[in-house]
């Protein structure tokens, strides 16, 4: 196997008594979707969060392309290729949809240390945004302000901006949550066609939506990865069973 | 309504409205003083001039604050270092001196209004450099407490007036106009004023304006598509610096004095009341709250000298129930729409 696209070795977080991570490796292989599962507060999010730099781990190694990066603060991780979606939105909820995605499109174009030109006048800046918005069917909800849409579509957002941001990594926390039915749907359709494209690690609760996508599965229970394998493998593994899909989480 | 309003997109129709209305304005402001002479009140003049000043520098706040989400208690020291660039540069003009051992001292517009920017963008860049490490209210304590340092140490400046301030005989000087004269005066704060809305209204609809306003939004939001906040906040607070220290030099100049009394606590305060009765973020309102704040003080220092205990439930009335300052309640009632 060449070179993993994001190796993590041993990486610890301890929330007072609570060792949320604990001494968590994983690689994920550039081109795979690699799923996150485990039940509620396994540390899946913290995991996350840390792989992010949005918060620091007390011990341990993260690699992204070999290059460690945990002295990256998470702009710079974003610049190196990472993007997230939140489990929790974080939207700009007084700017349209348009705004929120144009805005990351903004950022892969440098520094924004422009003052004069209007942002919202940049034809190619709306035009790029645009099209993220039409290839998620969103084009004819773009001019709505974000405080103004649906749960469900502001979780869409997230996914768009986070592909706004052209990542080569996509950590994608539990995107399925909170969508309807077809919504939910669309959103299998759209990662199966970015699979092979982008590579992702998938936290995710939805097992029928996982089985379909997922290259490989880890499998996360105390903040320790318990098993990592195919589909096949982790549904047939017996600890897992025990630990997770036998509790009937899905 | 949201706090958003310059940053918000405009729905395209009513834009003809708003520039008919901002067109109104400049019209009347022009005309004011015209106006006031032939209804037989010319007093109003130096008012007038007062609410263009402290718009300017109510105006510049509200970037950092309205924009930006940055509480700043501490804009006085902006204001004040402003009046006092023009107060030393008299004073050493008039002494034949050296300031510092180094820079001669000056009484023209045009090289005191630029020093005023540029020593108000400096002190900004300072003490934003700090305060901007820490946020909510903690930011606002340590904003208040640079600024009430600045103060007592211009307190201690005996040099320099000390609590008694200085006095400056007499007004800078500009392509040989009386500036003396209150509506020469009048005319040349409009000019800076206009200036400075039409450089702030850029700014907000700006890529760097976006930034800010997604940074007051959503810190957080901002990192994960790639922008760090820190230096795009510190840009912010120094424009705003800049512009404070602008209206400073031109109320030095306005008052012919400059004292601490610039840098006390309650000058911030009363920037900030601007700032709100007008409406947050909005890029007019900060004209509209100057002018109600120094009106109403004006109008209620003539009934009792407790005017500011009047003062404080109107501010509390309009902070609870006009949702938006004066700007949103012109809103509502379909007049002003210029200000978005
Ligand atoms: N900032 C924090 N401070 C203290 N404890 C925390 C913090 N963040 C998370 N935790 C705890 O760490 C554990 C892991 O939480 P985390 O949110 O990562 O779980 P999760 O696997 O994402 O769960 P879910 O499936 O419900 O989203 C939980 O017990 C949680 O209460
Ligand atoms: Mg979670």
């Amino acid at each position: 196997m060449s070179q993993p696209l994001l190796s993590v070795r041993g990486l610890r977080k301890r929330f007072g008594g609570l060792i949320a991570t604990d001494g968590v490796d994983l690689d994920v292989v550039e081109g795979e979707i690699h799923a996150l599962i485990g039940p509620n507060g396994a540390g899946k999010t913290t995991l996350l969060t840390q792989l992010f730099g949005e918060l620091s781990h007390d011990a341990g190694e993260i690699r992204l392309d070999g290059e460690a990066i945990d002295s990256l603060a998470t702009p710079q991780r974003v610049h190196r290729g990472l993007a997230r979606t939140f489990q929790i939105n974080q939207l700009l909820p007084d700017f349209t949809m348009l705004d929120n995605v144009a805005l990351a499109v903004q950022a892969r174009e440098g520094h924004s240390f422009r003052f004069f030109a209007a942002a919202r006048g940049d034809k190619s800046l709306r035009q790029r945004a645009r099209e993220y918005l039409g290839a998620a069917g969103l084009a004819h909800r773009a001019e709505i302000k974000v405080a103004n849409l649906s749960h469900g579509e502001q979780k869409q957002l997230e996914f768009v901006i986070a592909l706004a941001c052209e990542p080569r990594l996509l950590l994608l926390d539990e995107p399925m949550a909170g969508l309807g039915h077809a919504e939910s749907e669309q959103m299998v359709a759209m990662l199966a066609n970015l699979k092979g494209r982008i590579t992702m690690l998938l936290v995710e609760h939805d097992m029928d939506a996982v089985f379909a996508l997922a290259d490989r599965i880890s499998v996360l229970v105390y903040g320790r990865v318990i098993a990592t394998g195919t589909a096949e493998e982790i549904r047939e593994n017996q600890e897992v069973r025990i630990a997770y899909l036998g509790e009937g989480d899905a | 309504m949201s706090e958003d309003a310059i940053t918000r997109a405009n729905p395209s129709g009513q834009n003809a409205g708003r520039a008919l209305a901002l067109l109104a304005l400049a019209l009347g402001l022009v005309a004011l003083p015209f106006l006031v002479q032939a209804v037989g009140q010319p007093a109003l003049v130096p008012l007038a001039t007062r609410v263009l000043i402290y718009a300017i520098a109510a105006a510049s706040l509200n970037l950092a604050l309205g924009v930006g989400g940055m509480v700043s208690f501490g804009h006085a020291a902006f204001f004040g270092v402003g009046g006092y660039v023009v107060g030393i540069f008299y004073r050493t003009y008039v002494d034949d001196g050296l300031f510092l051992g180094l820079i001669p001292g000056t009484t023209q517009l045009l090289v005191t209004l630029p020093a005023a920017i540029l020593v108000g963008g400096l002190l900004a860049c300072l003490i934003g450099a700090l305060c901007l490490r820490t946020s909510g209210v903690q930011f606002i304590m340590i904003t208040l407490a640079f600024a009430q340092m600045l103060f007592f140490l211009f307190v201690s400046l005996k040099a320099y007036g000390g609590d008694d301030g200085m006095t400056i005989r007499r007004r800078n000087e500009l392509f040989g106009l009386n500036t003396r004269d209150d509506v020469t005066f009048y005319f040349i704060c409009l000019a800076v004023a206009a200036l400075v809305f039409l450089a702030l209204w850029r700014i907000v609809g700006s890529r760097f304006g976006m930034v800010l306003a997604g940074i007051r939004q959503n810190e957080r939001r901002m990192a994960a598509i790639g922008i760090a906040p820190y230096r795009y906040k510190l840009g912010a607070f120094v424009i705003s610096g800049m512009g404070t220290g602008l209206a400073g030099a031109l109320m030095a100049n306005y008052l012919r004095f400059v004292s601490p009394d610039m840098l006390h606590w309650t000058k911030s305060g009363e920037l900030m009341i601007m700032v709100i009765l007008g409406g947050v973020g909005t890029l007019l309102g900060p004209l509209f709250g100057a002018a109600a704040l120094v009106i109403l003080e004006t109008v209620l220092t003539s009934w009792t000298e407790h005017w500011q205990l009047i003062l404080g439930p109107i501010l509390l009335f309009v902070v609870l129930f006009t949702q938006g300052g004066l700007t949103g309640l012109f809103d509502r009632l379909g007049i002003g729409r210029s200000e978005r």
